[in-house]
């Protein structure tokens, strides 16, 4: 007999946590860690008790966009987030730092594992994940692990994009996953394409962000990213989700 | 004391395996640690017997060691992964998350970060005995 016992306790490590939201995508370079750290800002500044998991391993860059410095998790019992503007952190890069973290896919399945099973969150609101692009490793492995994760899908106006949105949309639908909704980012024009897409696939567009070229001036700022127009937008986009239900698969 | 969180899995997963094969008392639980995550086998133990309920209250805990293996995929070196050879930062961060070995370890070899972790990476449960 072997047995891996880590995955017992998953969802007893996750017990206090009322909603579990994954921002994800089919593609990379949408905007997706920048719209789970401002949507996890956005409702804790709405009041509510959030933390903020990165789980791209390989290109992890919520750490820079939060500007989280000099933390480290507490060892109690487990691995304790450390607070960063009011946010419960969890990242890999608590034990990589700036080097690279080459995993293959078992590789990220068993950090994966590893890290839901020893993180001790406190009790949350919402947990807010930055997912890897892709239907990946990570998404397959969370799917099967956690059962009421929602899912939050962000695109661009690019229909290159949206192709990879289909893919991931029609996976979840298949595994009876939730979607909360879809997100356009960084759109420069009036055109209603994505809208009218995503109508078709039967989800709710949560509303159009428009591409700020300030906002790389707000990395690692606090106070700067919660005046960009990303967080303006994304401010009501908070709000419908604090006041939808939660969605059972 | 991340110790701690991997004992509370091994005993749930322990008693789910438990009330899968219908015993009323486990009298063995047996868990192999690998050498690359390092677990403490005394605070694990510790931890084990702070933790347990009543259904383990006669368990004899085992907790062998293993030796973890790696193989590198670009030259098919094999090698036994050695603490002695890291500095305290990189063991302290394989010991949280074995796979982070990727950024600290490489192929002796060839150098090369991408092995394989053919085994001893963490804690696993390899045996329970108990009365029906």
């Amino acid at each position: 007999m072997t047995l891996d016992p880590r995955t017992s306790v998953i969802n007893q490590r996750l017990a206090r946590t009322s909603r579990i939201i994954a921002v994800s995508s089919g593609k990379g370079g949408v905007g997706k860690s920048m719209v789970a750290t401002t949507l996890a800002l956005t409702l804790a500044h709405n009041g509510c008790k959030v933390g903020l998991f990165d789980l791209d391993f390989t290109s992890p860059s919520t750490h820079i966009i939060l500007g989280a410095k000099n933390v480290q998790p507490k060892e109690e019992k487990g691995i304790v987030p450390p607070t960063v503007h009011g946010l419960e952190y969890m990242s890999l890069v608590y034990f990589v730092g700036d080097n690279p973290a080459p995993l293959r896919g078992e590789d990220v399945s068993n950090a994966l594992i590893e890290l839901l099973a020893v993180t001790q969150w406190g009790t949350l609101d919402f947990l807010v994940i930055d997912m890897p692009p892709g239907i990946g490793d990570v998404i397959l492995d969370l799917v099967r692990l956690i059962k009421r994760i929602e899912f939050l899908i962000v695109t661009t106006p690019s229909l290159l994009a949206f192709e990879t949105v289909k893919k991931q949309v029609a996976l979840l639908c298949e595994l009876k996953m939730p979607i909360i909704g879809v997100v356009e980012n960084m759109k420069r024009d009036l055109a209603e394409d994505i809208e009218v897409e995503t109508g078709k696939l039967g989800l709710k567009y949560l509303g159009e962000i428009p591409f700020d070229p300030q906002v790389e001036g707000a990395i690692g700022d606090e106070e700067k990213l919660l005046n960009t127009a990303i967080a303006k937008k994304l401010k009501r986009v908070s709000k419908v989700i604090i006041l939808m239900e939660k969605r059972e698969p | 004391m991340h110790e701690w969180a991997l004992a509370e899995a091994i005993l749930t997963s322990a008693k789910q395996v438990a009330e899968r094969e219908c015993l009323k008392e486990v009298t063995e639980v047996t868990v192999r640690v690998g050498a690359l995550q390092q677990v403490e086998r005394p605070i694990l133990r510790f931890a084990l017997l702070q933790i347990k309920d009543d259904v383990f209250k006669n368990a004899k805990f085992r907790i062998l060691k293993a030796k973890s293996t790696l193989k590198c995929r670009v030259c098919g070196t094999s090698w036994d992964y050695d603490i002695k050879k890291m500095g305290r930062n990189a063991a302290e961060a394989i010991h949280f998350i074995p796979e982070v070995a990727h950024t600290y370890v490489k192929c002796p070899k060839c150098g090369s970060p991408d092995f394989e972790i053919v085994s001893g990476r963490g804690v696993w449960l390899e045996n329970i005995k108990g009365a029906k």
